[in-house]
């Protein structure tokens, strides 16, 4: 209620901000280490490449590696498999990208687009269920590709997902046959 | 009620010293012994008690399990066996922490029914009963990150799954999940920091369990009247009376518990947290603790896009939501009738939404196939229905009983009941010696 408060800033009312100013700067810039350390470290950001031999992987077999703490589907399919795979329509997709790093990110979810490049009958994708996380389990569900347990998620042939709470394809990483049986993943 | 005077006078010298410096005796009496609870309070009102009984339970065996786990992805599973088989009175105080959890939540969901029932959240004790919807978060928190310890496969698949939730945000999602995780999947680096923070939790529980009980002092207990306390006729101190009536229930309480520990220990517990955590291979049914389940199953009850929203931002709003909604429920409620026991209509509905959620818990343990989520998508309909329609809708309808004129009326009748006149003399002076609680 003083008489005397006058509309024009003093060198005060410059000093109480600045110093305030500094001071903020100062507080979030001490705590940013408290929130970074839970950030991964270097060593585990550091990607690792892998090469796996699927000379032993026959048609209709899958294995499944470790990279990056997640597991990859490497899948010979069967014929069967890919033909139910081509002739599913796009617009019957619940996620049309195909979600291939290898490929454009609008890249339209066709079996060609999610399969090996020349190798239409390999798929190899990360394995992780793209709704919270799960391991899904092959050759199950409606659409006789996988079937997540812990939510219902299906996907068919080409791990596209079909049905249930997961919004997107199942990811397929960066990869290349450097042989005819040795995948470089990552 | 209990604020402004106090009635606490120190009869010893040193007593009356430390009174004069630091009245901690004088707080603790004015709290637990002198406090002025409703005469009326049923077994419904001892739940708090047995929580910080609780509370106290699992800070304690916590603290001596802490002693003996590794909080190390290579070493925990084998430290808790070995706290199993090889710790003195290991599996003892293992089964008293993990069946503790279960009980807490018991106790807990009791304690929540009895305020929904009897409308404690209501004006004046909105903060009162905010500060306990806090406590529950922080409860759910704390059980999750503890039941990943042990580091078997459901610890590790539930805390993919849980710490996948955040994935679920656009753009922000990753980089939290990966915050959390410390790594790109669940590994060392997590149960590290779940540890940590797991022995972090508890004493911030207690903090707030302070400030809910401060704030309960302020405001004074509802009873099952709903009616507020109107004279001293209405009340009876704490200590004896809440005191020795507390004191029963946790004695029965703790049969049950000991009836669990000692003869079913792994009852509610899932046998595949025996099998040590495996990244590649998740367990072919995923369920969470018993006491999660109703938001389970409305996480997995939205298996469809809702415009932008896709159906797993969707599942993981809804099951935030079911949560977030109850802290606006003094604002939702628009009855003015306080007690569920004088509002004809909404006992109803109340009862139906228990079952609605005893149901929903029932679904979050089946298997998501076939029928079941659909049957969860209703349930779920139905919970929000309830606390966003029905509660305020009814409130402005519904004709409520005829409410007793005081405390001492519901329990004593009304000759004796109306605190106003002392004239009777010897009747209400004898009734006031000889309290009783109407249960």
């Amino acid at each position: 209620m003083s008489v005397n408060e006058t509309a024009e800033p003093t060198r005060r009312d410059f000093l109480y901000i600045a110093t305030g100013a500094v001071g903020a700067v100062g507080a979030v810039s001490a705590l940013w280490p408290f929130i970074d350390q839970m950030n991964p470290d270097a060593a585990t950001l550091a990607l690792a490449s892998i090469d796996v031999d699927v000379s032993q992987v026959a048609e209709g077999q899958s294995i499944t590696a470790k990279w990056r703490g997640k597991p990859v589907f490497i899948r010979q399919r069967t014929d069967e498999e890919v033909q139910s795979a081509k002739e599913v329509k796009l617009d019957e997709l619940k996620d049309p990208v195909a979600r291939n790093a290898n490929l454009p990110s609008d890249a339209p979810a066709t079996d060609e687009n999610r399969s090996a490049p020349g190798k239409e009958k390999w798929l190899v994708m990360v394995g992780v269920c793209t709704h919270l996380g799960c391991i899904p389990l092959g050759e199950s569900g409606d659409f006789g590709g996988w079937f997540c347990p812990c939510h219902g998620s299906e996907y068919d042939t080409a791990g596209r997902i079909r049905q249930g709470p997961a919004p997107e394809n199942m990811a397929v990483p960066a990869f290349e046959f450097t042989s005819d049986t040795t995948v470089r993943i990552g | 009620m209990s604020a402004g005077h106090s009635s606490y006078v120190p009869s010893q010298g040193p007593m009356r010293w430390l009174d004069a410096r630091l009245p901690l005796p004088r707080l603790l009496y004015d709290s637990f012994v002198a406090f002025p609870v409703p005469r009326n309070l049923n077994y419904a009102y001892t739940f708090g008690g047995i929580l910080a009984l609780m509370l106290a339970v699992q800070i304690i065996s916590g603290v001596v399990l802490a002693m003996h786990y590794a909080a190390n992805a290579s070493l925990a599973f084998n430290s808790v066996e070995s706290i199993m088989r090889d710790v003195n009175w290991g599996w003892l105080l293992r089964y008293m922490h993990a069946n503790g959890a279960s009980f807490f939540f018991i106790a807990v969901y009791l304690h929540m029914f009895r305020n929904f029932y009897y409308g404690s959240y209501k004006a004046p004790r909105e903060v009162l009963y905010i500060l306990g919807v806090v406590i529950f978060l922080l409860m759910m928190a704390t059980a999750f990150m503890g039941y990943v310890l042990p580091w078997g496969q459901m610890s590790f698949w539930g805390a993919t799954v849980i710490t996948g939730f955040f994935t679920a945000f656009p753009f922000i999602g990753d980089p939290i999940q990966q915050l959390l995780l410390g790594g790109f999947a669940v590994d060392n680096a997590t149960l590290n920091r779940f540890f940590a923070l797991h022995y972090l939790l508890p004493f911030m529980i207690a903090g707030v369990v302070i400030l809910h009980i401060w704030a309960l002092h302020v405001t004074g207990q509802t009873n099952p009247t709903g009616v507020e306390i109107k004279s001293d006729r209405d009340t009876v101190p704490f200590t004896p009376h809440a005191t020795v009536k507390d004191g029963l229930a946790m004695v029965v309480f703790l049969l049950v518990f000991a009836y669990f520990i000692f003869y079913m220990p792994n009852f509610l517990g899932h046998a595949d947290n025996y099998v040590p955590a495996n990244a590649l291979k998740t367990p072919a049914h995923i369920v969470p603790e018993w006491y999660f389940l109703p938001f389970y199953a409305m996480l997995r009850a939205i298996t469809f896009n809702i415009g932008p929203i896709d159906s797993k931002l969707g599942g993981v709003l809804v099951m935030f939501g079911s949560i977030i909604v109850l802290f606006f429920l003094p604002w939702l409620d628009t009855s003015r009738v306080r007690s569920t026991a004088f509002r004809p209509i909404y006992k109803i509905f109340f009862w139906i939404m228990i079952v609605d959620v005893i149901i929903l818990g029932w679904l979050g343990s089946r298997p998501a196939e076939g029928i079941y989520p659909t049957l969860a998508l209703i349930g779920t309909i139905y919970y929000f229905a309830h606390w966003l329609i029905i509660l305020p809708v009814v409130g402005l309808i519904e004709t409520p009983r005829r409410l007793p004129a005081s405390i001492s009326e519901a329990v004593l009748g009304p000759d004796l009941g109306v605190g106003t006149g002392t004239g009777k003399g010897a009747p209400p002076a004898r009734a006031g010696a000889a309290p009783h609680n109407v249960a």
